[in-house]
């Protein structure tokens, strides 16, 4: 019995650029045997999880209206059931992170970031994002956000065109689908035994 | 011109240059409020509009630029500059109780160069940590990063309350106070530094009474990337990239000003189409900001149907870029010498299917938006911004504008195709919530009257003349001025004579708009603020650069 695939019903197979890295993981899995009755739930809840996401825009500079216009009525993500964009951390399942994130920022990012529930996953958008960018030889610049937060996907542009951020959303889909929902994190992942909780809003 | 001519003749110790339309003033540190209290104070000519103060580091001394112009003849400028050899702790006069937007360009001139401004009551940084190690401008900033790490923790609020004050006593000696902000019983609100109406990253701190404002603090450096230090290590054609990601909504036409400025340092000679495209393309560009700062503000109120439709007509402009210039937000098109690189054969015939649209779509706006009772309750009657305090405060661009201050740069010094193209200066004179609001879509209709005009008449020869290899500057200070969407941008470069600029500075628009907030948000209903934001349609990045 067939546990797990990376089919997503929003993009074809085909037009994804990378599909060994995921098939390879999956046949990792079947091969070391999955208990199918868990799987079966795992799949269910994965599918629900995987076509409603709910973002958290941390929108600072110019990919944020890059993010505007896939979110406004051309490009329309809601198509993939991603509208519903939250302004608590408390209620997102992922971070969007749009544009160049400087020293000043950085421990705003990291607190936010801290206040998402389990499971969380983040989107790098954009060169800033994931490397500094254009930024590279500034004083003030974070070069790369990975330095902060772990990132599940990396959108590059500068800014990405809005095709291009779909594109990643599909790919982060796909991961999500692909994930054993039990076992995953319960809570927060806590430096030193401290409690998660970072504080107020 | 002889008014100006009899002031500088009332300064003896101002050593003065005139070019053309500009006077070159430099005076000494001692006379420097002496020299500005006159240019404001008198009343023959007021120099009541101080554009930017541009902080430089000459290697051996210190100084400072002020800007000034006349708001009676805006074409006319007056740079006052003065110097100072003390490198340990430089003090110079403030200048805050003749210009309410001093306040936040002498804060940025300390943050940058650590020069203390005596009597100004607050010496904060502007834009970096209050524990921040040196002063990233000056030319002998150490940039090691192990001196200043990526910090772990948010900053703590007493140093952000705490207000340093340097004056110098009788005797000569260096005097430091230091007062709070806020009360300690006063109620203070947190609004950002992530907030999805701050229009990027900008923390207010807000004082409240009940539900009025009392006092607003804006903090900025949430996305300060440090672009003018950037910009001494890159060459003057890999600059213009930069400045597109600072004010991203307006960035073709601050690239163009760049530009402009560089063009005439080097005595350029730039092909009228060149001149014609890029006045097309800074007029689309306009509209599309003033779509998003329409559907942002609606938005903001609480109408998310207009910004939806905001964005739909703004993604025809963003087509016609995309097949021109190759890019949609950033069309990277204005480079030295003209465009980039020829318009696409149907450009004109998707501008031209463009304009009628664009008509009928803005009288749906003013039949959905404007005549709204739900929505003229909220603008109406709220926000009021005089004139005087508009010019004070530097408001320009529609700010400006909606308050009576004629201020459109593309009237006063017609640059590129403006001086062929008829069109009115969009005034009004209440200065209300609702006038900003719909002076941006009746300027959008004037853009779209430029465009007509020129669309039509782009003439032959190339679009982008030939440079040199290797772009240097002669040495000299240059100064241009254009009409961004959200109000007057200037780019100030210092040269040297080498392939990298000794020092350029941009004047944000933006930064005025948020003093301009923190003056006309005071007395008012915290429900507004945001409101208000809107209305005057700030970007942060153009703010912290």
């Amino acid at each position: 019995m067939e546990v797990k695939d990376i089919k997503i019903k929003n993009m074809k197979y085909e037009d994804f650029k990378d599909n060994e890295t995921l098939e390879s993981y999956v046949q990792e899995l079947r091969a070391n045997g999955v208990n199918v009755a868990v799987a079966k739930i795992d799949d269910l809840i994965n599918w629900g999880r995987s076509n409603s996401v709910w973002p958290l825009v941390f929108g600072t500079s110019c990919c944020a209206i890059e993010f505007m216009c896939t979110a406004a009525a051309r490009y329309d993500f809601a198509r993939f059931g991603w509208e519903v964009t939250r302004n608590s951390p408390r209620q997102a399942d992922v971070l969007f992170c749009c544009g160049t994130v400087v020293h000043k920022m950085a421990p705003v990012l990291k607190r936010l970031y801290d206040q998402m529930p389990e499971p969380k996953y983040v989107m790098a958008i954009g060169s800033c994002t994931i490397s500094g960018g254009p930024f590279k030889k500034s004083y003030h610049t974070v070069m790369g956000i990975d330095n902060i937060v772990p990132v599940d996907v990396y959108v590059p542009g500068c800014p990405p065109r809005p095709d291009a951020m779909i594109y990643g959303m599909m790919q982060l889909s796909r991961k999500i689908k692909m994930q054993e929902f039990f076992k995953l994190p319960k809570q927060p992942a806590t430096p030193q035994g401290e409690t998660a909780e970072g504080g107020e809003a | 011109m002889k008014v100006i001519q009899d002031l500088l003749a009332q300064m003896p110790y101002a050593e003065v240059v005139r070019q053309d339309k500009t006077y070159l003033v430099t005076v000494p540190k001692e006379q420097l409020y002496a020299a500005a209290s006159l240019l404001k104070n008198n009343e023959k000519l007021s120099f009541d509009y101080l554009n930017d103060i541009v902080g430089i580091d000459n290697g051996d001394s210190l100084g400072a630029v002020y800007i000034l112009s006349a708001s009676q003849f805006p074409s006319y400028i007056i740079r006052l500059k003065t110097l100072t050899d003390d490198r340990e702790q430089p003090t110079m006069d403030s200048v805050i109780d003749l210009w309410l937007s001093a306040d936040l360009y002498e804060r940025e001139v300390h943050d940058f160069f650590g020069i203390n401004f005596l009597h100004n009551p607050d010496m904060r940084r502007l834009f970096l940590r209050q524990d921040w190690k040196g002063y990233p401008l000056r030319k002998d900033y150490d940039a090691n990063p192990e001196l200043n790490p990526i910090p772990t923790e948010n900053e703590n609020l007493e140093a952000m309350e705490d207000l340093p004050t340097v004056d110098i006593d009788l005797n000569g000696k260096r005097r430091e106070q230091h007062q709070k902000l806020f009360e300690k019983e006063e109620y203070v609100v947190n609004f950002g530094p992530q907030h999805p109406s701050t229009h990027g990253a900008l923390h207010l701190r807000v004082s409240l009474d009940g539900e009025i404002i009392k006092k607003i603090d804006p903090n900025f450096g949430y996305i300060h990337r440090g672009i003018e230090k950037m910009c001494e290590t890159y060459t003057y054609p890999q600059i213009p990239h930069l400045i597109d990601r600072m004010d991203y909504l307006s960035g073709t036409i601050h690239r163009h000003g760049y530009c402009l400025a560089v063009e005439k340092a080097l005595q350029l000679e730039v092909s009228d189409r060149a001149h014609y495209i890029r006045t097309i393309i800074d007029e689309l560009t306009r509209i599309a900001s003033h779509l998003l700062g329409w559907g942002c503000m609606a938005n903001d109120m609480g109408a998310i149907t207009a910004f939806i439709y905001g964005m739909r007509d703004r993604e025809k402009i963003m087509d016609i870029f995309e097949q021109t210039c190759g890019g949609r937000l950033m069309p990277n098109y204005s480079c030295i010498g003209g465009v980039m690189h020829d318009i696409h054969p149907e450009f004109q015939k998707k501008v031209k299917a463009f304009v009628p649209y664009m008509r009928k779509m803005l009288k749906e706006d003013h039949i959905l938006f404007t005549g709204n009772p739900i929505a003229r309750d909220r603008m109406d009657g709220v926000g009021y911004l005089s004139k005087e305090q508009a010019i004070s405060l530097g408001a320009t661009g529609p700010t400006g504008r909606a308050s009576g201050w004629s201020n459109d740069v593309r009237k006063i010094e017609p640059y590129a195709a403006y001086r062929h193209a008829d069109f009115k200066e969009m005034l009004r004179s209440d200065g209300l919530t609702f006038d900003r609001y719909v002076i941006r879509l009746d300027e959008i209709e004037e853009s779209l009257k430029i465009i007509e005009q020129l669309i039509d008449n782009i003439p032959g020869g190339a679009c982008c003349a030939k440079t040199k290899a290797i772009i240097k500057l002669p040495e000299g200070e240059f100064f241009q001025r254009v009409e961004g969407s959200h109000g007057e941008f200037d780019v100030f470069i210092s040269s040297k004579g080498e392939k990298y600029p000794w020092r350029v500075k941009f004047r944000s628009p933006c930064m005025t708009l948020v003093n301009t907030l923190k003056h006309i948000a005071v007395g008012g209903k915290i429900a507004d603020l945001i409101m208000l934001g809107g209305s005057l349609d700030y970007v942060v990045p153009c703010i912290d650069r």
